[in-house]
């Protein structure tokens, strides 16, 4: 692999792991506080999944970045994650939540099946396996949708407004790194355009059928080194005890 | 023409299969007591795991490694299902758990004292592990023996995930006591503040517990409070020792006759004041759990809503 290749494989890898740490982290915030107990009960499994995946691509980013998953996790700040805002946003309500986890999963169920046939051996190994876990996420967070967005009056306007809140961040996930390119040609990464499309015709029309509607608006200007300030926030509970000892065995 | 049986003939049937260690089962005769107990105590068990999601959920955000934050949410997670379960359990009784809740959020409801006090560094989410959880498993592994057949069950199935909760608070702590310096003092400091709740999640010394004689009789508990706390106290004390942990009683000692660790008076001041709501975190812990009742109502009427358009789609 030459060094062009291994410096976007990097980019990439990371980006992905970034995603999944701080949606794990968002999603844990509700252990203990969910609408019901069961939820207490997903929602946890969930945000375990999501800091296990990510542990899988800061791993395969190792030999890259030279840094294991807690040095990349713990000893970064907000200027160097690579995440989409989408993610960092605060976890706002049970419907800001379940749209936020609807958008992601079926981005990450698009995203999966074409890692799993990606050039690169070790990277589809690991989309191939990422990718079972990912279906049972999506089949809860589209089943909240539906249940919520056809559940009552008010259920149905704030699943909208979550919506309305959240499609241009969505589409922040499917704007290109600097490198793509190099990857695409490598035939190790797919082309966001293409993915968008495909997210698109499964997304859109079970929002509608769940009598919800899309937004015509334009994604947010940002790319993925660009944040809000609410990562700053979440970072600095996230790594307040590593930090404390840097050195400690914990 | 078979003559229906007194209260007195049934008590006795009901007593002898109790004794013969048969289990209790829901449909089965019981006296309106030990139902009325049961419903107490497993009940009070509930609220214990659902409350006591709290003060750990509370670290899970500051956890100091990707894997230290997986067990812990896992952990947590576990405390729910088993809130889960023993809700069920109450509900074998002829209860719902939207009532128990109810009596939970307005005060009504007990739930175990040592959820009332604050976790502070993440060592306490370690010696919650080991000092809390192991007490708690003291006194389950004890009701796993409980003639109420779905309660002794709902125990089996929760010793066996806390004896994992155990292990890697154990494991922590252990860490933490040969770590650095200020780790060794972060353990220290969980363990000066969590030792005598841990002790009085035991309960009330067996002269103040106005419920355990018939608990013993109907063998719903199969060993007193002071009993457990006893063994408990015996188990532990030479596992923190080993550590070069301090135990902060000065009145500890080991007594060679009797082979146990003797402890001071427990300060039963505290004991029953924040029984009474008015320990450190007793107002915060519940308002978290009606914050989230309150906020989660609209969620609830959703799926109501949804499933009531559901059956009638099914029914055209």
């Amino acid at each position: 692999m030459n060094e062009q290749v291994q410096q976007a494989l990097m980019e990439r890898l990371v980006a992905m792991a970034d995603d999944e740490v701080i949606l794990g982290h968002r999603d844990s915030e509700w252990t203990g506080h969910a609408p019901i107990l069961e939820e207490d009960i997903a929602i946890a499994n969930i945000a375990q999944d999501e800091l296990g995946h990510a542990i899988i691509w800061y791993e395969l980013a190792e030999p890259f970045t030279g840094n294991d998953a807690d040095s990349m996790a713990f000893f970064r700040d907000a200027r160097q994650f690579r995440n989409v805002q989408m993610v960092e946003l605060p976890k706002g309500d049970w419907a800001f939540t379940m749209m936020r986890q609807f958008l992601y999963d079926a981005y990450e169920m698009t995203l999966l099946a074409r890692l799993a046939e990606s050039a690169y051996e070790p990277l589809a190994e690991a989309a191939d396996k990422v990718r079972r876990e990912e279906i049972y996420h999506y089949r809860h967070s589209s089943t909240w949708v539906r249940r919520l967005g056809l559940g009552t009056e008010e259920s149905n306007t704030r699943m909208q407004r979550a919506l309305d809140h959240l499609w241009p961040y969505a589409l922040q996930l499917f704007r290109a790194m600097p490198n793509d390119s190099t990857l695409i040609e490598a035939g190790m990464f797919p082309d966001l355009a293409e993915m968008r499309a495909a997210w698109e015709k499964v997304v859109v029309p079970y929002l509608q059928e769940s009598d919800l509607t899309v937004p015509e608006v334009e994604p947010i200007y940002a790319e993925r080194h660009h944040h809000t300030e609410h990562l700053v926030d979440l970072l600095a509970d996230m790594q307040m005890v590593a930090r404390s000892l840097p050195e400690a065995v914990w | 023409m078979s003559e229906e049986k007194s209260y007195e003939e049934k008590l006795a049937e009901f007593e002898a299969r109790i004794e013969r260690g048969e289990k209790i089962e829901p449909g089965d005769w019981m006296p309106d007591e030990y139902r009325r107990q049961l419903i107490r105590m497993i009940s009070q068990h509930a609220h214990s795991e659902v409350v006591g999601m709290l003060p750990e959920g509370a670290w899970i955000p500051h956890a100091p490694t990707l894997r230290r934050k997986m067990i812990l949410i896992a952990k947590v997670q576990d405390e729910g299902g088993h809130g889960q379960y023993l809700y069920h359990a109450a509900e074998s009784l002829g209860v719902d758990r939207e009532e128990l809740i109810e009596a939970l959020l307005e005060g009504r409801a007990k739930y175990s004292n040592v959820f009332n006090y604050p976790t502070l560094t993440w060592a306490d989410i370690g010696m919650i592990g080991w000092l809390v959880d192991g007490a708690a498993i003291k006194n389950q592994t004890m009701l796993a023996h409980s003639s109420y057949g779905p309660y002794s069950r709902a125990m089996v199935r929760i010793c066996a995930e806390e004896t994992f909760h155990y292990k890697q608070g154990k494991e922590m702590i252990t860490i933490y006591a040969k770590g650095t310096p200020e780790q060794r003092q972060m353990a220290q400091d969980a363990l000066n503040r969590w030792w005598w709740p841990a002790l009085m999640m035991f309960g009330p010394h067996d002269s103040d517990s106005p419920n355990t004689p018939v608990l013993m009789r109907w063998k719903v508990k199969t060993k007193s409070n002071d009993t457990l706390r006893q063994e408990f106290v015996n188990e532990i004390v030479p596992e923190f020792l080993a550590l070069g942990l301090e135990i902060p009683d000065p009145d500890l000692h080991y007594d060679e006759e009797s082979g146990n660790w003797i402890i001071g008076e427990i300060d039963w001041d505290e004991f029953w004041r924040v029984i009474r709501g008015n320990g450190p975190m007793n107002r915060d812990r519940l308002a978290a759990r009606r914050e989230a009742h309150e906020q989660g109502a609209w969620v609830r009427e959703a799926l109501e809503a949804y499933a009531q358009r559901q059956a009638q789609a099914e029914k055209n």
